[in-house]
This record gives structure tokens, C-alpha cells and sequence, in this order.
């Protein structure tokens, strides 16, 4: 006995159209994917291996061109991606795992409580959640993955979380929410079966969207020298080491950067696809 | 009261980070290989041989009073360093920011009134991309471009007299107020295209069409106040935003303000300095979104007195 969930209505669902958008997106970040999963197995070149002369331009057996240092840019940018990825998925993973909680939990929460939830959500978002990286990755023992991660997790959660709280209280409000209290359902499986399903789509929408600023946020951490040093470096500090010679190669300080907004576009695409599919009504304002 | 309670929360936060900053600030102050006593000596100076809570009562003492401190590294006082740096900082956000809202808001408006045209639809593309790109990088194809092979602008780096020669650091700020501001203006126009679409596709505006008046008239005569309460919203985080980003884009353009001191004081361990940064930063964040709820509520009396966070 569950009660549909908002805005799904299943008969014509079937034949709903896939937003190009959607496509779009889903193709751009398929992209990347399949690129990072290549490199575990298999890379053009040695990523640390000096294949090439230096500050080579693009030709057939360099794509981008080399570094200052002979090594294979494009190799280099393949990596970049696997470490782009994994930062994207690991910071919302810990952003969605604490931000869901801490929302749900708001509202469910007495009102003094919720309240207090409420503000603290404000502030850390209000808090400069770039400094906040770079003081936490600065605190860690050198400049660590797994610390950028955490900081832009621990980021991302609180705008989740405030998200979370706002869809949540609406959907409790409901009818159905009302009729599987009085049928006895406990509180767990009502947030389970009934609240989750129905704040989830606008969440991957947001997750989507958090993906990809902090794709960003971690370029900008390695750009400024807190991320890891080449050869797996992310396409913050290939950029960086670029700059120095962008007079004598201009290429290099271009291609990361592509690469970067491909990931970043795809993401934004697929947020808007997904938002559209989940509801049609919004699709006439494209 | 709520700015207060922000505030003092925000420099716990930003004590506790400081403390898990390995190493001890004294380390700074010693040569290698100095003696039990000297460190002892040293961590006696910074204060780091006292009980954490006391540290904290100290720290916190110290900024209410506006207190900064001295720093370790060049023993010149972190107000005064950060006032100086706020000449640079300051003028590059501000610019930034109004050259923005300069270029959002019209395209923004134009991009909803006229979404079913080639241009509306060019405008929304073009900003899809803007939010995609990281503001370093911008900064970086931009040297490439005007400074690099036009030589319009310099690529990098402040005059030594700072504002005694206006035009050569009006010069300096070009590029990274464009780098910002592209950026920026990507953006904030995103949200003025939203909150116009709401305003066209309102019951009121179709009510005030209805009784007769021009759409343009009834867009400026209804459309403006509804439409700015979102817009004010998203200016102050914007704004704020803006003055953060400066701290990635004065490393692209080697700019002496507030983020250049920010990243030495981290690769110099230089506590006094960090720490200064970060808590003027935090303040000067809150105060713009302080201002900014403030705007609001003049704008839409139907905020004065709601409860916070709601209705959003």
C-alpha cells in the first residue's frame, strides 16, 4: 500500500520522451567516465614516462601536445579525469550521506530543534566553503585527496541538508503522510517508502549540480598548489604548471581546461535533463 | 544578534582548523636544532603552551577587540598588513561585482522576455557554458589573449605604489576584474532569468495586462519589486562569492591582496596572518548577507518579521 509518489503518473511514462538535454548530458559525462576507467588499464603512455620532446604542440602521437617535462599531455588529461570523477562522486556521496540525515532529521525534529538545524545549515553554508578546503586540506599531512574530498563533502552537505529539510516538511504535510500514520506505519518506513521517494528526484538534481562545482572546487585547490603533484595530477595543476609557459605553448593551458568544462557542462546538462524528465511542466520554460 | 551569533561561531570553526594545522606555530620562531629551552621560550611567546581553552578564551578576546596580532614571519602587525591588502582586494571586488550586474541583469531580463528567440536562446547557452568554467582558468586564457599576444594589458603583478598612480593600477585590476566578472555575470544572470520568467508567467502581471496596461509598462510597474527579492538574495551571496574568488584570481595575476596573503601564510605556517584573513573574510561575508536580508525586507514587507529560513 503505497501512495504515489508526486508528480509520477505512470501511465504515459512510458512514452515520455527523453529531454535532449538528458542525452546531451548523459553522453559528456559517459565521456569522462569511460575515459577514467580506460586509464586503469591502459594509458597512452607511462603517465611519469618522458615520451616526448618537451612543450610538443597536438600531433598524431601526442593529442595535446607534451608538458615542460616531455610527458604526454593527453595521458596526463585521462587521469585528470579518473581524479575528477572520483573527487565528484566522493564529495557528494559524503555530502548526500550527512545532508540527507541531518535534513530528514530537521524535520522531523521538534521545532526548537529544527530551528536551531535550520540556522546551523545558514552559517555553514554562509561559511567560505573554498578557504574551508584549503584550511582542512592545508591541515592534512601534505596536500591529500582524500582530505579535498572530505572538505568539499563535508561543504556540500550543508547545502544538501537545508535542501533536504525544505522538501521534506512539504511532503510531510501531506494527505498521505496523514493516512499511513493513522494505518499504523512506523516512522522509518515512512521515510523510507513515502518521503524518500518523493524528495529523490530533486535531490539528484542538486547532487548533479554539486558534482560539478566540486569538480571545480578541487581544480581551484590544485591550481593554488594544494592537490597532488603531477603525474597524477588533477586538471587544476596541469593548468597551473601551464600557465608558466603559455607563452612558448599555448595548448597546454587550453586543453585541461576543455576537458574540465566538458565534465562540468555534462553534469549541469544532466541536472536540467533530469529535472525536466521528473517534471514535464517545466520543460516549456527551456 | 544573529550576525554576533554567526560570527562566534564561525571563529570557533575557525579556531578548531587552526589547531589541526600540524605543527606548532612556534616552529616558526626557532632555527633548527634550537635547544629544549628556546622552543620552550618560543611557545611561551605564541602562547602555544597554554591549555587549549585558554587559547581560545585568548583568541577570542583578542578579536573582539580587533586585536590581530603580530606576524611570526615579518613581525609587522596583521591589521595593518590587511588593510594595506584590502586596497587591492576591495576595488577588485567591487569592480568586479558591478560590472557584473552591469552586464546580468539587461541580458538576464532580455534572455526571459524573449526566450522563444534566436537570441534569448543564444544568451542562455552562452551562460550555461559561463557557470562551467573555472574563474582561474579564464583568468589564465585571458593573459594568453590581451597580455600575451595583443600586449593590451599587463599579465600580471600591482604597481609598488599601489593607488599614488591610479591609472597603472586601474591597468593592473583590467583583466581580473573581467576574469571576475565573465564569470561572476554567468551566474547571477541564471537567477535574473528565472526570477523574470516567474514575474512574466505571474497571476499578477497577466491581472495588470488584463486591466489594460502595456506588457513593458506592466513589467516595470509590478514586475521590478517581486522580481528583486530573489535577485537581492543572490547579489549578496554573489558579491561575497566574488570577494572569495579573488583569493584564486590574484594568484593568476599576481595581485598583493587578501587571498596572496591568505595562501603565504599557509605555506609559511604563519598563524597570526591566516588567521587574520580568514576572520576578516568571514566577517566581511556576513556583513554582506546581513545587508542583503536587510535590502530585502525593505523591498518586500511581506519578509519583515518571517521566521528565517522559510519561505525560500
Amino acid at each position: 500500500m503505497t501512495a504515489t509518489p508526486l508528480g509520477v503518473i505512470d501511465a504515459p511514462k512510458s512514452r515520455r520522451k527523453l529531454p535532449l538535454t538528458l542525452v546531451v548530458g548523459l553522453v559528456l559525462v559517459g565521456l569522462h567516465v569511460a575515459l577514467a576507467l580506460l586509464t586503469l588499464f591502459w594509458t597512452p603512455y607511462g603517465p611519469a614516462d618522458m615520451a616526448g620532446g618537451r612543450l610538443e604542440a597536438p600531433s598524431w602521437s601526442h593529442w595535446a601536445g607534451t608538458d615542460r617535462l616531455g610527458r604526454d599531455l593527453f595521458t596526463q588529461i585521462m587521469i585528470g579525469s579518473r581524479i575528477a570523477l572520483m573527487v565528484g562522486a566522493g564529495a557528494v556521496a559524503i555530502g548526500a550521506a550527512i545532508g540527507v540525515t541531518l535534513g530528514v532529521l530537521a524535520a522531523f525534529a521538534t521545532r526548537t530543534l529544527d530551528d536551531a538545524l535550520a540556522a546551523t545549515f545558514d552559517i555553514l553554508i554562509a561559511f567560505p566553503t573554498l578557504l574551508l578546503a584549503m584550511l582542512v586540506v592545508a591541515a592534512s599531512d601534505g596536500a591529500s585527496l582524500g582530505s579535498a574530498i572530505i572538505a568539499l563533502g563535508v561543504a556540500i552537505s550543508a547545502i544538501v541538508a537545508r535542501l533536504t529539510r525544505i522538501l521534506a516538511k512539504r511532503v510531510l504535510e501531506m494527505d498521505f503522510i496523514t493516512a499511513a500514520r493513522t494505518s499504523g506505519t512506523s516512522w522509518p518506513r515512512i521515510v523510507i517508502e513515502h518521503l524518500l521517494p518523493n524528495i529523490w528526484p530533486t535531490l539528484m538534481v542538486n547532487f548533479a549540480l554539486q558534482f560539478g562545482l566540486a569538480v571545480i572546487a578541487e581544480a581551484s585547490l590544485s591550481y593554488l598548489g594544494l592537490g597532488a603533484p603531477p603525474p597524477n595530477a588533477s586538471w587544476g595543476r596541469l593548468l597551473q604548471e601551464a600557465q608558466g609557459t603559455v607563452y612558448t605553448a599555448p595548448f597546454g593551458a587550453v586543453a585541461p581546461g576543455i576537458a574540465l568544462v566538458i565534465l562540468v557542462i555534462g553534469m549541469n546538462l544532466l541536472a536540467d535533463g533530469m529535472r525536466d524528465f521528473a517534471d514535464p511542466t517545466r520543460r516549456r520554460s527551456r | 544578534m544573529i550576525l554576533l551569533f554567526s560570527l562566534a561561531i564561525a571563529s570557533a570553526v575557525l579556531f578548531v582548523l587552526l589547531r589541526l594545522l600540524p605543527g606548532d606555530p612556534a616552529s616558526s620562531l626557532i632555527a633548527v636544532g634550537a635547544d629544549p629551552e628556546q622552543i620552550a621560550a618560543a611557545r611561551r611567546q605564541v602562547g602555544s603552551d597554554l591549555p587549549l581553552f585558554e587559547q581560545f578564551l585568548h583568541f577570542a578576546t583578542n578579536l573582539a577587540r580587533f586585536d590581530l596580532g603580530v606576524s611570526f614571519v615579518s613581525r609587522t602587525s596583521v591589521a595593518a598588513e590587511i588593510g594595506a591588502r584590502l586596497t587591492v582586494t576591495v576595488p577588485l571586488t567591487l569592480m568586479a561585482f558591478a560590472l557584473a550586474v552591469v552586464i546580468a541583469i539587461p541580458l538576464g531580463i532580455l534572455s526571459a522576455v524573449k526566450a522563444n528567440t534566436w537570441y534569448g536562446a543564444a544568451i542562455s547557452t552562452v551562460s550555461q557554458l559561463g557557470i562551467a568554467i573555472p574563474v582561474f582558468w579564464v583568468g589564465i586564457l585571458l593573459v594568453a589573449v590581451f597580455a600575451v599576444n595583443m600586449r593590451v594589458f599587463p599579465s600580471g603583478g600591482f604597481p609598488p605604489g599601489g593607488w599614488s598612480d591610479p591609472g597603472a593600477a586601474l591597468r593592473a585590476l583590467a583583466l581580473p576584474t573581467i576574469t571576475i566578472a565573465i564569470v561572476m555575470s554567468a551566474s547571477l544572470l541564471r537567477y535574473v532569468r528565472s526570477a523574470t520568467q516567474d514575474v512574466v508567467d505571474s497571476d499578477y502581471l497577466r491581472t495588470a495586462r488584463a486591466l489594460g496596461s502595456g506588457f513593458t509598462e506592466a513589467l516595470v510597474r509590478h514586475g521590478v519589486r517581486n522580481g528583486a527579492v530573489p535577485v537581492v538574495s543572490i547579489l549578496g551571496i554573489e558579491l561575497a562569492t566574488t570577494f572569495l574568488g579573488a583569493v584564486v584570481v590574484e594568484r593568476v595575476f599576481t595581485l598583493p591582496g587578501l587571498g596572496s596573503m591568505l595562501l603565504l601564510g599557509i605555506e609559511q605556517r604563519d598563524y597570526p596572518n591566516v588567521q587574520g584573513v580568514l576572520f576578516i573574510s568571514t566577517l566581511i561575508v556576513l556583513l554582506v548577507g546581513f545587508a542583503a536580508d536587510i535590502i530585502q525586507r525593505l523591498i518586500d514587507p511581506r519578509l519583515r518579521g518571517a521566521r528565517r529560513g522559510e519561505g525560500q
